[in-house]
């Protein structure tokens, strides 16, 4: 079998005395929609700290599209091709919402020490960004203030800017938290229609949204992976039920 | 065709540009010829307010301590003449010059090299620190321009004559005039370029949000000390113009107080439109003129008037006259 697309071994990651993280083995393959669960404090957002860049883990290794990037500053892996999405909507306010889409295809498109062409009439930069728009169905309001929109759009905006580098994969940080149910049905079916298409890691607290879309699950308690599998292991595994699916439910 | 916002912002800044054009003859009609030098000056503290809004307004780093490379620039132009007035060499067996072509662009380099080594250590943190930081660099350079006995320790240095620059005489006010109004358009018109460049897109991007910049795959260290060390250069050439208006370089120059001066137009005049940081300037400078005319408690007017626009424009100046707020 080819190497997993992204793949941890042993990672650890302690604040003062709390284990947060705890020698977290995960394999993501090629072309799946990967996802991790668990409760509240049980370390997701930690992980995907350490995934990014943002935290160095104390313990273990990462290895992502054949490099070892353990080491390896946040800008550097998303130039080889890991694009995230942040929890709290993270967009540039005081830009337009093209803008903010003409930025992330611009930090694939080289060097910025351009000094002189106005980026925002740069055919190279412009039509990858509208076409990242569009697939994210926000393409109507490409003209306003990024400021002006929505929670729902700015999630669908987030997903743009992590679309617009054609990543080789997503890491996707509770894409549908704050969500009426209205926003989370065009969630689910954007992150459908990337199925297969992407590789991506989706951390979620929406279990329906979880089971009906992922190939493979990881449950994560209390900074360990207590469980992982195909959706209707996990569904069945005593373990995950008594730890995490019985008190949720 | 352009966009009436757009529109209206190209129309204030040509009437701004004649009004600086017509400026020297319409005081001299008047008969008030004195103030051509004082106009000179505001067009250089302009560029240099112009060299902060590069990195406070469109960066987001707020640098309490530009007044150094404003010391710079002018302690490079007066250490120039002043070893060619005493006819002593400088190390290496170079000779001063007073030559404008040489002066200049080694005030600039020497700004410019500063601010690599400032912005370099500086930047590695942000927020209040930054500001802490740049201010203590920047309180190291004054002590150590006040303990160069050579070069008049706390007394500065006098110059004997201005730059020279070909057949131009720029003891003339009017012809030195209107060459830092050619250097403000110079620099303006290129920084205005550059806000909409992709440079200038990774500045306002930083400016708003750096972690995401860094997620979406920018070296944001970098693209910072870039612009800090282009924003150093520029405050360098504005300093050589200083020193050549008074003739006279000091540590006066690269006081905290300077600092706050420039600091004070930028936000006077709009933070990050750039165009604001001119008209800052030109604010400050003729408020403190206008009020020191009137009364020696002028500072307590000056207060009371810059509490008023902070209150009522908080767009600043520019943002007031309709040319739009920061440039996003």
């Amino acid at each position: 079998m080819a190497e997993p697309l992204l793949a941890t071994a042993g990672l650890v990651k302690r604040y003062g005395g709390v284990v947060a993280v705890d020698h977290v083995t995960l394999a993501v393959e090629r072309g799946h929609l990967h996802a991790v669960i668990g409760p509240n404090g049980a370390g997701k957002s930690t992980l995907i700290g350490l995934l990014s860049g943002e935290m160095a883990p104390g313990a273990g290794t990462i290895r992502f599209n054949g490099h070892d990037v353990t080491r390896l500053h946040v800008h550097r892996r998303a130039r080889l091709g890991l694009a995230r999405s942040f929890q709290v909507t993270s967009i540039f306010h005081s830009f337009g919402v093209l803008a903010n889409v003409v930025l992330a295809v611009q930090a694939h498109a080289g060097h910025s020490f351009r000094f002189w062409r106005p980026a925002s009439r740069d055919p190279a930069l412009v039509e990858p960004a509208l076409a990242a728009l569009e697939r994210v169905g926000l393409a109507e309001r490409r003209h306003d203030p990024a400021a002006t929109l929505s929670h729902g759009e700015r999630r669908q905006l987030e997903l743009a800017m992590a679309l617009a580098g054609d990543p080789a994969m997503l890491l996707l940080d509770e894409p549908m938290a704050g969500m009426g149910p209205e926003d989370g049905r065009r969630m689910v079916a954007l992150l459908e229609s990337l199925k297969g298409e992407r590789t991506i890691l989706l951390v979620e607290h929406d279990m329906d949204a979880v089971f009906q879309l992922a190939d493979r699950i990881s449950v994560l308690v209390y900074g360990a992976v207590i469980a992982s599998g195909r959706p209707d292991d996990i569904r069945a595994d005593a373990e995950v039920r008594r730890a995490y699916l019985g008190e949720a439910a | 065709m352009a966009p009436a916002p757009e529109l209206r912002r190209r129309l204030a800044l040509a009437v701004l540009l004649l009004a600086a054009l017509a400026l020297p003859p319409v005081l001299a009609a008047l008969g008030q010829g004195y103030y051509v030098g004082f106009a000179a000056r505001v067009l250089i503290m302009a560029m240099a307010a112009l060299s902060l809004d590069l990195v406070m307004g469109l960066g987001g780093m707020v640098s309490f301590g530009h007044a150094a490379f404003l010391g710079i620039g002018a302690y490079v132009v007066g250490i120039g003449s002043w070893h060619v007035f005493e006819g002593v060499p400088l190390p290496f067996g170079l000779a001063g010059s007073e030559n404008a072509l040489v002066v200049w662009p080694l005030a600039m380099l020497a700004a410019g090299l500063a601010a690599l080594g400032i912005g370099a250590v500086s930047l590695r943190t942000t927020g209040i620190h930054f500001i802490m930081i740049t201010l203590a660099f920047a309180q190291m350079l004054f002590y150590l321009a006040g303990g160069l006995k050579t070069y008049g320790g706390d007394d500065g240095i006098t110059l004997y004559s201005r730059s020279s620059l070909g057949g131009l005489n720029l003891s003339d006010p009017f012809t030195f005039y209107y060459l830092c109004l050619g250097l403000l358009a110079a620099v303006l018109a290129a920084f205005l370029r550059l806000a909409d460049s992709r440079f200038g897109m990774v500045l306002k991007g930083v400016r708003d949000n750096e972690r995401r910049m860094r997620a979406l795959g920018f070296p944001t260290y970098r693209y910072k000390l870039a612009a800090f060390t282009l924003s150093g250069a520029v405050c360098g050439l504005a300093g050589a113009l200083l020193a050549n208006a008074s003739e006279f370089a000091g540590p006066a120059y690269m006081g905290w107080q300077r600092s706050g001066e420039l600091l004070v137009m930028v936000v006077l005049g709009g933070m990050g439109s750039l165009v604001g940081a001119v008209l800052g300037a030109a604010a400050l400078l003729i408020l403190e003129e206008a009020l020191a005319g009137l009364t020696q408690h002028w500072q307590l007017l000056l207060g009371a008037l810059l509490l008023l626009l902070a209150l009522s424009a908080r767009r600043g100046l520019w943002g007031w006259l309709g040319g739009g707020g920061r440039h996003g």
